[in-house]
């Protein structure tokens, strides 16, 4: 076997396996919109963050603009701080909000973003202020079952 | 009396040949870690006289194209008909393309991959330098002041180490095209819903460049343990016949009880 | 015995494992003059060979080669002197993977910056020497047992070497090819200016060529001399190996009881 065809065939090897490493990353995966160059990071706290995990997505209108980089407990005013990483090309002002939802009726959750008016916008580093903790099952129920109860025997 | 001497005496045999294997498995376990670091030591060779290494990519590498890419189909068609058969059991039949891209790309890819390479290249790499142990080529090439580790057994070891990720990566791209072969195009399930749904759900640094690292570190112990027992071989037909059986076994335990540390480590709920 | 000895080895002692394969052994070598170790099986001529190579360390004693004290060298100077060396093995030792011109040329390409027209020219040359340039197209495998011998003969003297190693060289040849090695060993030696060891059990075929012979049994020298004192010999060993006689001092039964005991012993019981 001739250096050169060698060579030839060692090359087409290595072409193909790279090419594979590619589909696998952009076509499979989501190499592509994961690769956020220039992104900056804001805290928000919850008083609960329900099954919120590490590397949910943020989205706002629905589209993904960022992802959760940390979940932490504040142990003095016993909340959670939830660390976001949102894309540089998107800037939000002051006075959004941060919402968690649910994908899907019983889905996984992620963070909403709803842009405010303010004509200040969110640093690298703020904190966003109004926030909507996660929607607990267990406290809808209770709730609904205490407002049945207080309504009560009245609409005989 | 003499009975439970006699008993007492099996017993005291019975340790000692535990002592004695425990012993030389030790005894390996060290002889084997100074190989490898040998090795490594000698592998500027590999490198500066490239052409060795090439042609060692092309043996281990080139030469199992076939096998992981034939192999790798079937087994995404596989995962395409019996996924579908499970979800769509629960209407969920868009997420075929989630289930076939995670599994490959997580788990089969590498370790299967692995597991070919093992029994193709690395018995053949195994039965090569066993036979050259036999027929005194290596003694040969020692006396003729050149170093066997360097010329012959590193650039075998580079080769698998270079041709394992590379083939893993195929096996997983063409296990998601067999998936995607049966999903839509013979069964039905909606292209864009496959395609879209996996790419949702399928993280580059969490499971894709998790298995190309668990890729590398199956190369790295199935070239090591072929180089290892094709070097350490008795020089005879029966010695280098039960190197090649050690090659194919132990890889396959090393490569699955790598998976498992590695998965341990890599897929953790954080 | 002369005074410039090329090999001087000095009260010798090599235990592999527990076994002591050479016991005090003295002898020299000197220079330009072809001599053989003979004895029978197992009496250690090969570790002596590999030994004087620098394969093996020695337990206790010396081996110097050309003023060289062989364990004691560094690898580079160990490689150096190995460079300076040629050796032939058994069966010959070719590399498999590449035809006759590749193998003799490999040390020049090797160790050496000679332009590809010059290596071709020697390499020719010394396939010539051998009687085997028409066959320098061929891969070792459609060689025959003699015909590899004799490419693994211009292989060992490719780069002229001043010690040249024979281990076993007429083993298993037709007295056609036993004559042509015998010759050639001979011829080169003196041609080349070189020193010769050639290992054997071929009392024949040894008498013919060399200047002087050891015998060696259980890890000793037992007898040494020119081919006329060993034929003249009155030692029991010496007969034995000159003469082929079945038995003498290596006696012909394996240790057993005695015959009629083991026989009629049974017979007497019924």
């Amino acid at each position: 076997m001739s250096r050169k065809l060698l060579d030839l065939w060692v090359g087409v090897f290595v072409a193909l396996g790279l090419a594979a490493l590619l589909f696998l990353a952009l076509k499979v995966g989501n190499l592509a919109a994961a690769s956020f160059s220039d992104t900056y990071s804001v805290t928000a706290k919850f008083a609960n963050i329900g099954g919120l995990k590490v590397r949910a997505p943020v989205k706002s209108a629905g589209v993904v603009v960022g992802r959760v980089s940390g979940i932490h407990f504040d142990s003095e005013s016993y909340e959670a701080v939830v660390n976001l990483t949102i894309d540089g090309r998107y800037r939000f002002p002051k006075d959004t909000f941060a919402l968690i939802l649910t994908a899907g009726l019983l889905g996984e959750q992620y963070i909403g973003l709803d842009p405010g008016g303010d004509e200040a916008m969110l640093k690298a580093d703020d904190v966003i202020a109004k926030t909507q903790s996660a929607v607990v099952l267990e406290t809808l129920i209770s709730q609904f079952m205490f407002n049945k109860a207080a309504e009560g025997p009245s609409e005989k | 009396m003499s009975d439970r001497r006699q008993g007492s005496g099996k017993l005291v045999t019975a340790l000692t040949s535990l002592g004695h294997g425990v012993t030389e498995a030790l005894l390996r376990l060290g002889f084997a870690t100074r190989f490898f670091l040998m090795l490594l030591l000698w592998s500027g060779q590999s490198f500066r006289r490239i052409h060795l290494t090439i042609r060692e990519i092309y043996f281990s590498g080139f030469q199992s194209l076939l096998i992981i890419m034939v192999s790798g189909l079937f087994i995404g068609m596989v995962l395409g008909m019996q996924g579908y058969e499970t979800l769509q059991r629960y209407g969920s039949a868009e997420a075929l393309g989630v289930l076939v891209a995670l599994s490959l790309v997580r788990e089969l890819g590498p370790v299967v991959a692995a597991l070919l390479f093992a029994s193709r290249a690395g018995s053949s790499i195994t039965a090569e330098i066993g036979l050259m142990k036999a027929t005194e080529q290596l003694t040969a090439m020692d006396m003729m002041a050149v170093n066997p580790i360097a010329r012959v057994v590193a650039p075998r070891f580079w080769g698998g180490v270079i041709s394992m990720p590379l083939l893993a990566a195929l096996f997983s791209a063409t296990g998601v095209f067999g998936g995607y072969l049966i999903g839509v195009v013979f069964i039905g399930v909606d292209e864009g819903a496959f395609w879209s749904q996996m790419q949702a759900s399928v993280d580059f640094r969490y499971d894709v460049w998790s298995g190309i690292v668990k890729s590398f570190v199956f190369g790295i112990a199935v070239s090591l343990i072929a180089v290892f027992e094709g070097y350490d071989a008795l020089p005879t037909a029966e010695g280098v016949s039960s190197s090649i059986k050690g090659t194919v076994v132990k890889s396959a335990l090393a490569i699955l009880a790598l998976d498992f540390v590695l998965t341990s480590f890599m897929f953790r709920e954080v | 015995m002369s005074a410039d000895n090329l090999v001087a080895i000095k009260d010798l002692d090599f235990a592999y494992e527990d076994r002591l394969i050479l016991d005090g052994i003295s002898l020299q070598i000197p220079r330009g003059k072809v001599v053989a170790i003979m004895g029978g099986s197992g009496c250690g001529k090969t570790t002596l060979l590999r030994l004087i190579g620098g394969q093996l360390r020695p337990s206790r004693g010396e081996i110097v080669v050309d003023g060289q004290s062989v364990p004691d060298l560094r690898d580079d100077e160990l490689y150096a002197l190995r460079r300076r060396m040629g050796m032939l093995f058994q069966f010959g030792a070719l590399f498999t993977d590449i035809n006759v011109f590749d193998n003799v040329a490999y040390q020049m390409r090797e160790h050496t910056d000679l332009p590809e027209e010059l290596v071709r020219d020697m390499v020719l040359m010394k396939l010539n020497a051998v009687g085997l340039r028409g066959a320098h197209q061929l891969m070792p495998a459609e060689l025959s047992g003699g015909m590899a011998r004799r490419v693994a003969l211009a292989r060992a003297i490719a780069l002229d070497p001043m010690l040249i190693m024979y281990d076993e060289p007429f083993a298993g040849l037709d007295p056609i090819s036993l004559g042509v090695i015998g010759q050639l060993i001979r011829k080169l030696n003196d041609a080349l200016g070189a020193t010769t060891i050639m290992v054997t059990h071929d009392i024949q075929e040894s008498l013919l060529i060399v200047d002087f012979i050891y015998f060696m049994s259980d890890g000793k020298v037992v007898a040494l001399g020119t081919p006329a004192e060993i034929r003249a010999s009155k030692h029991p060993f010496v007969h034995q190996f000159v003469f082929a006689e079945a038995d003498g001092p290596v006696p012909f039964h394996y240790p057993a009881t005695p015959l009629a005991q083991e026989l009629l012993g049974r017979g007497a019981r019924e």
